[in-house]
């Protein structure tokens, strides 16, 4: 079905709950319209609360998108919790030339994922450690702002200002600030390491 | 005015905007955005005299509804699955007494087993409670059926129902024209009910009516409804004529007009049905969609009208007649009754398993192939379901099926130590 | 006056029994002879009759009786802007035979379980459009409200609608054939508690006592009241009205098809039912009890049984003495409980 969406860009989001999971999927599709696209966001979660894993999704395209169905062949994919890696199917669906934005200090070969390294395109993985970032800015280990910030970096799919403006719309005061702060941290460590890689 | 926001959000907002007098809230997921965004709304003042009441159960929001709709107030409540259920009694009342009564159902399954996830099989099971059921394929027309919705119930002196997908519309981020508060209040005029219960001018409603009346009053319901079949389309038109874009009404066609193959279906699914359409249009295959927007009052007529050219029909529902078979497909086939055609029911899309869009090609390749049974259920686990009917037979546990699944499948724990 | 006169005057009195006129300067009938003010509000000719003649009650009933009373205190005490909301039941399907109605007064009937939503309902409705001046009685009988319309009713005190609901309780689901409730009596008979077996009649320890449960939820104001004190019960309606919130008053109302009662012995039984103690007449204030209805004549629990079919099993050959003893000590509780004898020397007003 790709050829016949060219604009289509599909992003699968994984965390756990609590984590933000959901309103990091919103906050992209709030970016996206800024820039004028057209954007779906929506979760997929049982009944728990906290801890129990989450996913969410979100879809951008140039034009109106009509269907529901779950992302089942990501364009991007979203880790925001490491501990997931070995618990749920992460990477179902996830094509050869996908962007991969996993949240966490270590490496892909510390983290057991070399073959994954093998398997796609090395310059679109990236482990970064957004909660760090976070709560460096934020004072709290919440992730998904700096991913946001770090996809927009890794994917060049939005600009970082779409990015805080949707955070801060949705955040207000220090949250919003330290959020947005949180995200540029990431951008621009991810346009670093990207840049870096790509002059390799 | 136009903006990324959630499903729920926007249905609120729209519905403050309607100016209702009394809002009822209960909560039940997942429509509970909703009632939070009016509370929220309705605190900060953007909405006055309105009475925002949190009643103690969904039978009391309905039955509080009915008061005060009686009384002359618009009124207003939300709720889904169990909690329509719980109010069943009630909804047959506020339709029985022509209570112009407006109600979100965020679609949800219906236990047991529990299920919080989106299904029709709520709204389905009150199709006969004498409510006009309108269900919306976006949230952009789950929020233009609200402003139509009080407008039909009040020219009607009926209670409507919005049917919106719980979760996959509700909990969905998308771009929303959300109607501006000033263009709602020109299209809906104050509420000026034709029975009020006023010291002014006392009545008696609720009498009981024995059987030399009653069958005349009940078809006089039946009467507005088939009312409604013109009311609907007039005020979708009026809706475009003032908001101008096209939602609601009867039906609406996807490349129908040639088609061979046609798919019937209700609310979200649509929207991957048409891109699947879309691809196999390329192809050159005469396949098309009919969406139902009006469920109740049923349009057997314009469903005549639109799939009696067609080859073959498949109607896709998200809900099933436990012992028989489809419920959209049954209403289908009255309208298509004396026409000779291939017929497919297929159930999808139960207690919220996603329908995909390659699950939905491979269906309809088979349709168009005829190598579909009448009835189908889209991506059954058919080995599960032998196992258990296997066991059954062999004279196994008697009790619920989802717990015994889960036994056999090693989940539950047999017994304590 | 001199010792004398004051012995002279003690000797007569002992002499002779005091006369007490009960038809003057008491609480019990319409008292023509009253000045106008003082009487109720049936004596007068200018009543609302919100419940009007010729509906379809069984002679004697006093649901009737009490619908009346209390509508038209309530009418009165609102200057007629009123509006009642009525659950399934005797009262609604006597007083509605289609096409014909009793009402008055404007009046819906919904379904069984939910007349305290319904009339939340219609007191929101008259908030939202600033017609506070209009009041809302929900009514119904006790299947409506101590059984299936608890959790609306509870869940109308919890919010303090502006709500007077009153419940006619004549202990059983009369409209469908007397079968038990949770507001039927231990011991009486009822379709499904028949004198069979072990254990005649409605079992002991079961059973809500819906005015206490209405004081707990602190609402200003909760009264009991029968058909026998038409002064007391409108004089209780008429302090309802006066007061804004969640209000709730239980009459009691004998049945005479239901109890097996003589249609004639109606106020009769709703009299004794008060002088033996097994009913209280009180009224609360923000869940705190307040004045109690004393007993004028201490009377034995049978005297009021035997009038009664539905207790016809605790008496005779084959009777139950020891019943008759557990519904005397219930009795004797409450009387304790409410202190509802007078003290020696009180006059009782009531």
């Amino acid at each position: 079905m790709e050829g016949a969406k060219p604009n289509r860009f599909e992003v699968r989001i994984h965390g756990r709950g609590g984590q933000g999971v959901v309103t990091a999927a919103e906050l992209l599709s709030v970016a996206a319209f800024e820039e004028g696209h057209h954007a779906q966001a929506f979760p997929s979660f049982g009944s728990e609360r906290t801890g129990a894993p989450v996913v969410s999704f979100c879809r951008l395209d140039a034009v109106p998108i009509r269907t529901r169905e779950p992302v089942a062949e990501p364009d991007a994919l979203i880790v925001q919790d490491p501990t997931l890696l070995h618990q749920v199917d992460l990477f179902s669906g996830f094509g050869p030339d996908g962007y991969l934005l996993l949240n966490s200090g270590r490496s892909f070969e510390e983290l057991g994922l070399e073959d994954l390294l093998q398997r796609h395109r090395p310059e679109r993985l990236l482990a970064v450690p957004a909660g760090e970032i976070a709560r460096r800015n934020l004072g709290r280990p919440l992730p998904n702002a700096a991913l946001l910030g770090g996809f927009a970096a890794l994917t060049g799919r939005l600009r970082l200002e779409s990015v805080q403006d949707a955070i801060r719309k949705r955040f207000s005061g220090r949250a919003g600030e330290g959020n947005a702060a949180a995200a540029a941290e990431c951008f621009e460590l991810v346009s670093e390491r990207v840049g870096g890689m790509a002059r390799a | 005015m136009l903006r990324q926001t959630e499903g729920s959000a926007a249905v609120a907002e729209t519905v403050v905007s309607c100016r209702p007098e009394v809002v009822c809230a209960y909560p039940i997921s997942p429509q509970t955005h909703i009632v939070e965004g009016i509370s929220d709304l309705v605190r900060a003042g953007e909405l006055e005299h309105c009475e925002y009441m949190m009643v103690e159960s969904e039978f009391a929001a309905m039955s509080v509804c009915i008061g005060a709709s009686a009384a002359g107030a618009r009124t207003y409540t939300a709720t889904a699955s169990q909690g329509l259920l719980y109010m069943a009694e009630a909804l047959f009342n506020a339709s029985g007494l022509g209570l112009p009564i407006v109600m979100t159902v965020a679609n949800r399954a219906i236990g047991a087993p529990i299920n919080i996830w989106n299904d029709h099989s709520d709204s389905m099971s009150q199709r006969d409670s004498g409510w006009i059921q309108l269900y919306a394929e976006t949230n952009q027309e789950a929020v233009d059926l609200h402003v139509q919705a009080f407008k039909l119930a009040e020219q009607l002196s009926l209670p409507v129902m919005v049917c919106m997908d719980g979760f996959i519309l509700t909990h969905a981020y998308e771009r929303i024209d959300i109607p501006e508060r000033d263009a709602v209040h020109s299209f809906l005029p104050p509420f000026e009910p034709n029975q009020v219960l006023d010291p002014a001018d006392p009545m008696t409603i609720g009498a009981m009516v024995g059987p030399e009346a009653y069958t005349e009053v009940k078809y006089l319901a039946h009467a507005k409804q088939m009312q409604a079949l013109d009311t609907i389309p007039a005020v979708a038109e009026e809706f475009e004529a003032a908001f101008g874009r096209p939602s609601g009404g009867l039906l609406r066609g996807y490349r129908i007009e040639d088609a061979e193959t046609v798919v019937v279906a209700l609310g979200s699914v649509l929207g991957t049905i048409e891109d699947t359409i879309d691809e196999m249009r390329e192809e050159g295959v005469r396949i098309g969609a009919m969406a139902i927007k009006s469920f109740r009052p049923f349009p057997l007529g314009e469903v005549r009208e639109a799939l009696a050219g067609a080859e073959r029909v498949l109607v896709l529902e998200k809900a099933l007649a436990v012992g028989v078979g489809g419920i959209v497909s049954a209403n289908v086939r009255i309208a298509l009754s004396g026409i000779q055609q291939q017929g497919y029911t297929v159930i999808a899309g139960l207690g919220g398993r996603p329908i995909t869009g390659a699950s939905l090609r491979q269906l309809f390749d088979d349709a168009i192939a005829d190598r579909l049974p009448p009835l189908t259920f889209l991506d059954m686990d058919w080995a599960r379901v032998e196992s258990e009917l296997k066991r059954l037979a062999e004279g196994g546990r008697s009790g619920a099926h989802a717990e015994n699944i889960l036994r056999e499948a090693g989940i539950v724990a047999g017994r304590s130590h | 006056m001199s010792e004398a006169a004051d012995r002279a005057r003690s000797d007569a009195e002992k002499r002779h029994q005091r006369v007490r006129f009960y038809q003057v300067g008491s609480h019990v009938v319409g008292n023509r002879l009253l000045d106008p003010e003082q009487r109720t509000v049936q004596a007068r000719t200018d009543r609302s009759n919100a419940i009007t003649s010729g509906h379809r009650a069984c002679r004697g009933c006093g649901e009737a009786l009490g619908a009346r009373y209390v509508l038209d205190a309530a009418m009165r005490a609102t200057g007629g802007k009123l509006i009642a909301a009525n659950a399934t039941g005797c009262l609604e399907v006597f007083s509605t035979p289609f096409p014909e109605s009793s009402w008055q007064l404007p009046w819906i009937h919904s379904v069984f379980g939910n007349a305290p939503a319904v009339a939340s309902g219609i007191a929101a409705a008259q908030r939202a459009k600033g017609r506070e001046d209009v009041r809302v009685i929900g009514q119904g009988g006790d299947g409506g409200t101590v059984d299936i319309g608890f959790g609306c009713l509870s869940g109308m005190f919890e919010r303090g609608d502006d709500v007077l609901y009153v419940c006619y309780d004549n202990e059983a689901y009369m409209n469908t054939g007397v079968q038990r409730s949770g507001a039927t009596p231990p011991a009486a008979r009822t379709a499904n508690t028949k004198p069979i077996g072990e254990h005649p009649g409605n079992p002991f320890g079961q059973g809500k006592d819906v005015p206490r449960i209405a004081m707990a939820h602190g609402i200003p104001y909760v009264a009991t009241a029968t058909v026998a004190e038409q002064h007391d019960l409108e004089r209780k309606v008429e302090t309802a009205m006066g007061i804004r919130g969640a209000r709730y008053i239980h009459v009691f109302v004998p049945c005479p098809l239901g109890w097996g009662s003589q249609s004639q012995d109606t106020i009769k039984l709703a009299r004794l039912v008060k002088e033996t103690g097994l009913f209280p007449v009180f009224e609360a204030f923000d869940g705190e009890l307040g004045e109690v209805s004393k007993i004028r004549r201490p009377t034995p629990v049978e005297e009021y049984l035997k009038l009664q079919r539905r207790y016809a099993h605790l008496f005779g050959e084959n009777g139950h003495p020891e019943i008759v003893e557990r519904l005397q000590a219930i009795a004797d509780r409450n009387i304790r409980e409410y202190g509802l004898l007078a003290e020696d020397g009180e006059e009782v007003r009531w």
